[in-house]
């Protein structure tokens, strides 16, 4: 199964438009003979047990080579959160689109650019940073990313820059994309001191196609730096989507995230945040949709590595259909690591007799020092609230809808950007008012 | 404070004693001719040799399973144990009186004296010395009643049916690595039936006890209540100190038919090892109960020995309405390791799980709280709680928490929290200053944490386990 990609692989190395600086041959080598080496994971694979990716390890797809047809900038209105003042890279079918793209005016220390661009005029500054985060040996999705990768955002934010506008890194597919996939990848640096919003996407323009998105964002918190990271994911509903964030963050920093997941046949989403020194907190939420026979999977995994941190999580699905949703989340804290708060939360909402939830909230502690929690609940609505609804006049159907709508707003509300949040609120009603 | 630590840890393993008795130990190895060995030597029919000889076939395809657990040991050698090891008796045991005075002696030390009991405490015991049961207190008082209650092998020749009707029918021979082998090996056990609508009128009891050095226990105890009936079993075990790890693969079968209730407590404080990790008892246990309509199981576990513990206490919930619980304290200490839980697999409508799960590391301790709650489909109505707490005293230990919810069907809740955290200072600071001192400060706070559990516990065992707990933990704060 691995065979393609070896080949596709070897074809780019002999070619004479190299695929970046020397310093990342090495890289991608390595990252290639580990993929080769271990092939897709199987389902005794303890961390893929889950997740159904046959498809993927059955598909032929070829790589992905961006859009030959025209595409205008109306077409991504519903994609930008009603700001085309926002800095906006847009990658179409995983290739960046110039035309579409529109990058503002900047403060002194940022930069924004295409990763194929950064890797021309930025090597050194990002050589440091680049597949340094994201080790290729943990998984082998990451590794064929690493291998293969070639496109997709850097957004550079030097010390001290308080950045208030957010910059959106925006993956759209369209119709050509069927069969083909992309290896977008992503990196996010936040240096010391600084600020920033960042939002990557997910969206699509032909929601029948089945294509295929393996993205690894690598995000770097510096010391007292914040960073406020919103993941969309809005793939077509027969495409699939395996994705990593890997965070690392330093002293004194505030890493907040937000993974949002509505698309994809089978979409899973590795979000791993390492707090590598002390008074470092990290807010992760999520929150998924699924309908039909859709399969959202997120992993997460937060590394408590020194004293002193807070780290807290809370995931929220809502599922109907004959859909399904894993949630599977680990707290690592180490024998150093006292004083760690850590809580996680996981809670699922099942709105159809035919829908399947698969939770797996895990601990694992080696200081005694901490209060670590953690909470999975699955179920349906609340009959009491419904029948408190009903009884000051709400039809079923809204009473249900409001109570739906409520318990996805508890994680939604946490969105800082309140163009991002009106955006949220109108897909899950949108989703509700569709059933 | 940490004088009193150090001697504390290294208080001697009070049931580390050997009893002198000669054994009819089999050659160590595993093959065919073993089975048939331990089958001949237990005079048994031709089905059951049979269905060993099938474990043992599908055992040797099966690999030991080392990739999920969390838990490291140097692999078993399977070929250099032996699998059968009997006290050496002249003539066959008429009754209790007859039993080896050493046996008893050892009984007696282990704090379980068979006659005083039955005057006494009125539990019936069965006592399993390494692999063979050695006597059975109370038996014609049960008899009465038409309770069985006899070894395992007693079971096989005087009442075949149950025991050909029910063996396997709840872990299956091909179940996992170590329940097949036991299924291949196992030399003895306890068998419980329970008729129709009777209750049983007193705690049932087993003893296990290995003795022999290089030899596994293999029991395998198989209760049935019948519809409508009720009974509780206690089970407790010890080992002697060895440097070598011994092996324990036992398999429990439970069957609660129809409106039957089963609740099964255990006390487990096998060997653990010396503070270095060396010797102790690796314990791999596959126990396992089938729940029919309107039926009953509760485990309940206070597992504070072994150096590994590796048991997963598990309820399938067939029947409607049917309703399981799973109540444990799992302490480690020194170099213990433990990987235990529950599964409770819903499958009937409106069926209830509680799981609640107490797990305290100290020293270099390594504590894992694995479960399952799954919800099928068709199991409408279903309910499941858990709860597990982890306590933490020192940062050299761990504890560890895998749930797996697997739900599919919206109209059941299931409900998971855990929590993590040390003894609190200030807890210890307000006892200390009613005039407590630290050891019994820690231990009135530690058994509080535990309450939950104990509470559960037949009233002899929970006094038990209280001191067994103590014993366990004491001065392991600092």
């Amino acid at each position: 199964m691995t065979e393609p990609f070896v080949q596709e692989f070897e074809a780019r190395a002999g070619t004479a438009t190299a695929d970046g600086p020397e310093w990342l041959e090495p890289i991608r080598q390595a990252a290639m003979e580990r993929f080769a080496r271990s092939g897709f994971p199987t389902a005794r694979d303890e961390e893929w047990r889950f997740t159904p990716i046959g498809p993927i390890v059955q598909g032929s797809w070829r790589a992905a080579s961006g859009t030959s047809g025209e595409l205008g900038r109306e077409q991504l209105d519903s994609f930008i959160f009603g700001h085309p003042d926002w800095t906006t890279l847009v990658f179409v079918n995983g290739v960046f689109h110039d035309a579409l793209s529109s990058v503002g005016p900047l403060p002194g220390g940022v930069r924004v650019a295409s990763l194929a661009e950064a890797l021309r005029s930025d090597g050194a500054s990002i050589e440091c940073h680049l597949a340094r985060h994201a080790p290729v040996d943990g998984s082998p999705f990451t590794a064929l990313n690493t291998a293969l990768m070639r496109e997709g955002g850097v957004v550079l934010v030097g010390a001290g820059v308080d950045l208030d506008m957010p910059v959106h890194l925006l993956q759209v597919s369209t119709a050509e994309a069927a069969g083909t996939v992309a290896h977008p990848r992503n990196l996010i640096v936040v240096e010391r001191g600084a600020r920033a919003s960042v939002i990557e996407s997910y969206v699509t323009l032909a929601p029948g196609r089945s294509y295929w998105t393996n993205p690894v964002t690598e995000v770097a918190v510096a010391a007292g730096a914040w960073l406020e990271h919103t993941r969309i994911q809005r793939e077509s509903e027969a495409a699939f989507h395996v994705g990593l964030t890997q965070v690392d963050q330093a002293r004194d920093s505030h890493y907040r995230s937000f993974s949002f997941a509505m698309g994809g046949a089978l979409a899973r989403h590795n979000l791993h945040v390492r707090l590598n020194d002390e008074n470092i907190e990290s807010l992760m939420y999520g929150l998924y949709l699924t309908r039909g026979e859709q399969v959202v999977d997120n992993h997460t995994a937060i590394y408590h590595d020194r004293p002193n941190c807070r780290s807290w999580e809370v995931y929220k699905g809502i599922l109907d259909g004959r859909s399904r949703a894993v949630f599977n989340g680990k707290v690592f804290v180490q024998p150093e690591a006292q004083k760690t708060d850590a809580k996680q939360t996981n809670r699922n909402l099942l709105l159809s007799d035919g829908a399947r939830v698969d939770t797996k909230p895990q601990l694992e502690i080696f200081a005694d020092d901490v209060k670590c929690t953690h909470g999975a609940t699955v179920g349906r609505l609340d009959d009491l609230a419904r029948f408190y609804a009903r009884s000051r006049g709400l039809s079923t159907s809204a009473a249900e809808r409001l109570l739906t709508y409520a318990f996805a707003a508890e994680v939604a509300g946490e969105v800082a950007l309140v163009p991002v949040r009106e955006e949220l609120d109108r897909l899950v009603f949108e989703r509700l008012g569709s059933r | 404070m940490s004088s009193t630590v150090e001697s504390l840890v290294n208080k001697e393993y009070k049931y580390g004693f050997v009893t002198d008795i000669e054994s009819d130990v089999a050659p160590k190895g595993l093959n065919e001719d073993i089975v048939r060995l331990i089958s001949m030597k237990k005079q048994e029919p031709a089905w059951l040799l049979e269905w060993r000889l099938k474990a043992l076939r599908g055992w040797q395809k099966m690999s030991e399973p080392h990739h999920w657990p969390n838990i490291t040991y140097t692999p078993v050698d399977y070929q250099s144990i032996s699998y059968y090891s009997a006290p050496r008796t002249k003539t066959p045991l008429g009754s209790i009186d007859d039993v080896d005075p050493k046996l008893l002696d050892a009984y007696t030390k282990l704090g379980i004296p068979l006659r005083e009991q039955k005057l006494l405490a009125g539990v019936a015991v069965d006592a399993i010395f390494d692999s063979v049961s050695v006597g059975t207190t109370y038996k014609a008082k049960l008899a009465e009643q038409g309770i069985i209650f006899c070894s395992f092998g007693e079971a096989v020749r005087e009442h075949p049916e149950l025991v050909q009707k029910y063996l396997g029918s709840v872990v299956p021979l091909s179940d996992n690595f170590f329940a097949a082998l036991n299924a291949a090996v196992f030399s003895d056990g306890s068998f419980v039936y329970v008729p129709k609508g009777v209750k049983c009128p007193m705690d049932l009891s087993t003893y296990f006890r290995i003795n022999t050095a290089e030899t596994g226990q293999f029991e395998r105890t198989l209760i049935i209540a019948d519809e409508g009936a009720s009974v509780s079993y206690l089970e407790g075990c010890t080992a002697p100190k060895r440097d070598e790890n011994q092996l324990h693969a036992a398999v429990v079968e439970l069957v609660a038919l129809e409106g039957a209730t089963i609740k099964y407590s255990t006390v487990q404080n096998w060997y653990a090892g010396d503070e270095e990790g060396r010797g102790g008892i690796f314990n791999f246990v596959t126990k396992r109960g089938k729940a029919a309509a309107n039926a009953k199981i509760s485990w309940t576990q206070v597992e504070t020995g072994s150096a590994i513990t590796w048991k997963y206490p598990s309820v399938l919930l067939q029947g409607d309405n049917s309703v399981g619980e799973f109540y444990s304290v799992a302490v480690v200490n020194g170099r213990q390791q433990a990987d235990t839980g529950t599964k409770m697999i819903h499958m009937g409508k409106n069926t209830r799980s509680t799981i609640v799960s107490k797990g305290i590391s100290a020293g270099r301790g390594q504590n894992s709280y694995r479960g399952q709650v799954k919800v099928l489909p068709k199991a409408e109505g279903a309910r499941n709680y858990t709860q597990c707490d982890s306590m933490l005293i020192g940062n050299r230990c761990g504890a560890h928490t895998f749930p797996y919810i697997e739900v599919q069907n919206s109209s059941s809740s299931t409900e998971h929290e855990a929590s993590t955290s040390k003894i609190g200072e200030d807890q210890i600071f307000y006892l200390k200053q009613r005039g407590l001192n630290t050891e019994n400060a820690i231990s009135i706070i530690v058994n509080g944490f535990c309450k939950e559990v104990f509470k559960e516990l037949p009233m002899e065992f929970a006094v038990e386990a209280q001191k067994l707990l103590g014993v366990s933990l004491e001065g392991s704060v600092g």
